[in-house]
């Protein structure tokens, strides 16, 4: 089978991109390994909804439509979403395909499935950025009557024991399920590293229509002065719900979760955290209020002051004053342990020289280093954005620009 | 009158740090380095530490002198006090490397400081080292840092240089982690 472009993966990504090579009359077939939106259907816990506004799923010749912009899909309403725009684009969309390896060929790459081989010049891999979760070495060391799940395992509080549990992470993922436990009756404790504090509204707007408004969202990857950082800072400390609460540590607190610090090991049978927690909360305190002192600026300068309510700054992060330094995890207090420390791609069937010592791979803002290869939906691949189901568009225009070029045997040594 | 601004200058020479951080990230064989002490009873409670070489960028490497530190106890502890207490010097260190940092990361961002005053406390219960309670832990209950800070910055934009230098100082890390400790006792 032949085609101009393969592309991988029939989320948002693919589907923006498929829609951008259609406006170019550029020959493609989208390769799904399950059903449009895979990932968003047998990935994600059950009370899961976008974190990002209803109105500000963008996708290239599709916007929002229906009731309620300011809401958040359900992941049924998310799902509903793509299969919507894949029908919308006539998205050349084959499911139940599993791509088993990519190599170079003559004049292009192999695709190879279990539904036969493809053959095609151009490959954009629209596989998604979290394909299997990170889970820390130190697991190996946690005793055995202790249960262990990753977020793509964990559905919701009734398949856990009772008794307490332990997430270890505080992103959006480990403070959305640590939320939805302490309230099912079982003791949180939250082990916190790294996090980015954020709250829901601001000035009575989502903070997603701030940081879209003021261009924070678009920053572009050149434009940054560290993007290896950029692409490795956690996501963000926001849920989407009904009644729009805030989900940072403060209000996690309030719930009745216990706040540790990172969790630094596990040594005979006694996890220890870290006793960084105090600067962790200091640094994601000053963060956001570096974020909310641009937001008011922007206002200000915008004449928005008079529209929006007041600016204010929230309460700082409340760290106990002694936090645990330790836990046993021989005693049964704890029976459950989560793993929200991120996650990974899956790129184990690119059989293309293109990866760095860490085995990710090389990119120019998703320009991969082969001729040909296109990279898409990867932190900050070409913007903030990036990894947002708004961000797939802009993303896709610039790298099928970039794509046509190619093909076209234009020198295009990189999409600006 | 005319003005002319200073350039910022903390006697941090960032330009090769960041150079470094550029070059090393290529060649991680070169980032792994091994610091070195040896220490020397002299008498009762009483030793000398000293530190000479070290190993990084791929060879040996050593300081441009040799730098010897004395330890002991005070006479409280009835010993002769002829240095620190080793636990003191752990909050020089910790003092030492965070204050590096904050002049280092207020150079990145252009901040010019003009004093910088670190003051340590380590509280600990005693009980502990002298055996007298197994609940109590040998060392500190927990460490205070407080800075006293005059620069060209806002109060967030120093609190944000102080919070920058704890993630990335080393010492922090080493008292707020767990680190695996082996001894050996070589044969006479």
């Amino acid at each position: 089978m032949r085609a101009t472009t393969v592309i991988l993966g029939a989320g948002q990504a693919g589907l923006a991109m498929s829609r951008c090579l259609a406006n170019r009359s550029i020959d493609h077939v989208v390769l799904e390994r399950g059903e449009v939106a895979n990932s968003w259907k047998t990935e994600r816990w059950d009370s899961l909804r976008l974190l990002t506004p209803n109105w500000q799923s963008r996708l290239p010749g599709f916007g929002f439509e229906g009731e309620d912009p300011d809401g958040y899909r359900t992941m049924p309403e998310t799902i509903q979403f793509l299969k919507r725009y894949a029908e919308v684009i006539s998205a050349p969309v084959q499911t139940r395909t599993t791509v088993t390896s990519v190599r170079p060929v003559d004049g292009g790459y192999e695709v190879v499935t279990d539904g036969g081989t493809w053959r095609c010049r151009t490959v954009v891999i629209a596989t998604g950025a979290c394909n299997i979760p990170n889970v820390p070495k130190v697991a190996g060391a946690i005793p055995a009557h202790i249960d262990q799940l990753t977020p793509m395992q964990y559905k919701n509080p009734d398949q856990l024991e009772d008794g307490g549990v332990l997430v270890v992470g505080a992103s959006a993922t480990g403070t959305q399920i640590a939320h939805e436990i302490q309230r099912s009756g079982r003791q949180v404790t939250l082990a916190v590293g790294e996090h980015i504090r954020m709250p829901r509204d601001y000035r009575g707007r989502d903070i997603e229509w701030w940081m879209d408004a003021v261009g924070i969202l678009d920053e572009f990857y050149r434009d940054v002065d560290n993007v290896v950082r950029v692409r490795n800072v956690p996501s963000l400390q926001l849920a989407g719900s009904d009644d729009r609460h805030d989900l940072d540590l403060n209000a996690l607190t309030s719930t009745g979760v216990t706040l540790v610090g990172r969790l630094a090991g596990v040594n005979d049978r006694t996890a220890q955290f870290s006793g960084s927690l105090p600067n962790q909360a200091a640094l994601s305190d000053l963060k956001m209020n570096r974020l909310l002192d641009r937001i008011d600026e922007w206002a200000s300068e915008n004449d928005l002051d008079g529209e929006v309510e007041a600016p204010r700054r929230f309460e700082p992060t409340r760290v106990e004053k002694n936090p645990s330094l330790a836990t046993d995890l021989s005693n049964g207090a704890i029976r459950t342990v989560i793993w929200a420390t991120g996650f990974r791609p899956d790129h184990s069937w690119l059989d293309v020289p293109v990866f760095d010592r860490k085995g990710r791979v090389k990119h120019d803002g998703g320009v991969v280093e082969a001729p040909g290869l296109y990279l898409m939906g990867m932190p900050f691949l070409r913007r903030r954005k990036s990894t947002l189901i708004d961000g797939a568009g802009d993303d896709a225009q610039d790298l099928s620009t970039h794509l046509a070029g190619y093909l076209n045997g234009g020198d295009t040594p990189a999409a600006a | 009158m005319t003005t002319t601004a200073m350039p910022v200058d903390n006697g941090v020479n960032v330009g090769a740090l960041l150079d470094a951080r550029e070059a090393l990230s290529q060649a991680p064989e070169a980032a792994q380095f091994t610091w070195r002490a040896t220490c020397e009873w002299v008498n009762g409670t009483h030793s000398r530490s000293t530190v000479q070489g070290f190993f990084g960028l791929g060879e040996e490497q050593s300081h441009r002198t040799t730098f010897t530190f004395d330890a002991d106890h005070p006479e409280i502890f009835a010993s002769e006090d002829h240095g620190a207490t080793p636990v003191e010097l752990v909050l020089a260190g910790l003092a030492s490397c965070l204050t590096a940092g904050v002049a280092s990361v207020a150079q990145n961002r252009d901040i010019q400081l003009r004093s910088v005053t670190a003051t340590l406390e380590g509280g600990m219960d005693i009980q502990g080292i002298l055996g007298i309670d197994g609940d109590v832990r040998n060392g500190f209950d927990g460490i205070k840092v407080s800075y006293d800070i005059d620069a060209d910055a806002t109060p967030d934009e120093i609190r944000a240089v102080v919070a920058q230098s704890q993630k990335r100082s080393a010492v922090y890390d080493v008292i707020t982690n767990p680190t695996n400790v082996t001894v050996e006792v070589n044969q006479a």
